[in-house]
């Protein structure tokens, strides 16, 4: 399979943000304080905001997706955040890395609920009334698939979108014009993987909890 | 019209109806958000974070149109289609 001169961009930068990942986790845990500074506080301020986040969309159930969705929003950050820096490209700015995010949130929600609910799993699905359940069933099924597209896309639209947006306006007017843009840029990079963070959440926990 | 002035003109019209729904929607956030915090100002950072969370769902419905526009641009499928159609036309 030939894989395009774009995508080799995409994979390079993606293994960046995972060494840089990596190297901060190794420096920010090498020798624990129990009075933490620099790095390490740095680090746990970050890591107690997600998971305040978490126990209050998720409830205490929600402990044991902490490193899945800690991780998703913490290479979403730093992918959109690595854009921001000229000559970067943000692996999110490509759709196979957003879809593959998309379907490892997606696939695991139905895996969540099919391990707590066993068979009953598909009440989900039926709605409340028996008579009216095939055309909810269809339904359903239909906005189950349309959350891997609404996912993958917002992400990719937003990132990309911008790299598309500060081109052109480099194109345009080089000085100073595409300064304003970039600070809406990190806005926006700050706002998507919180908004990836939260909708993973949303969509794990509402496969979690009893059919209404 | 030729294919490509075609390509153009759906891609503006597109991206620029696709703007409006989620610009009222938008203006309505922001403005009853910023009615709560008038009203309640100790729950301002509460209501910004939800704010700012429900803006970016707003916001994507727009982004969709802007996926759908860079689609028709730079990747339509039915490129080598029209060009063959082109031909004929000009034969």
């Amino acid at each position: 399979m030939e894989i395009a001169h774009k995508d080799v961009d995409t994979i390079t930068y993606t293994w960046l943000v995972m060494a840089f990942l990596i190297v901060l986790s190794l420096l920010g845990t090498r020798g624990l304080k129990s009075m933490p500074g620099g790095l390490q506080n740095f680090l746990e301020s970050i890591i107690s905001t997600i998971e305040t986040m978490l126990s209050d969309t998720m409830g205490k159930h929600g402990k044991s997706f902490f490193a899945l969705i800690a991780t998703l929003f913490l290479y979403i950050l730093i992918s959109n955040l690595i854009g921001l820096l000229p000559g970067f490209f943000p692996p999110t700015a490509n759709i196979n890395t957003t879809l593959a995010l998309a379907l490892i949130v997606v696939v695991l929600t139905h895996v969540v609920g099919i391990k707590k609910h066993g068979f009953s799993y598909i009440k989900h699905f039926l709605g409340p009334v028996w008579w009216l359940s095939w055309m909810i069933f269809v339904i359903e099924i239909i906005s189950h698939f349309s959350r891997i597209l609404s996912l993958s896309l917002r992400l990719f639209g937003n990132i990309g979108g911008h790299e598309v947006v500060i081109m052109v306006i480099f194109m345009l007017v080089p000085f100073f014009v595409p300064l304003i843009m970039s600070v809406l840029g990190l806005l926006i990079a700050i706002i998507q993987s919180v908004v990836f963070m939260y909708l993973s959440m949303i969509y794990i926990q509402g496969a979690a909890e009893e059919a209404h | 019209m030729d294919f490509f002035s075609a390509c153009v003109l759906a891609a503006g019209i597109g991206m620029g109806l696709g703007a409006v729904g989620p610009g009222i929607g938008g203006g309505m956030v922001v403005g009853s958000a910023l009615e709560g915090m008038s009203r309640n100002p100790g729950a301002s950072g509460k209501l910004l974070t939800t704010m700012f969370v429900g803006f970016a769902l707003i916001e994507s419905l727009a982004i969709y149109a802007l996926v759908v526009v860079l689609i028709i641009l730079y990747a339509n499928p039915y490129k080598e289609f029209g060009l063959k159609v082109l031909e004929h036309v000009g034969k």
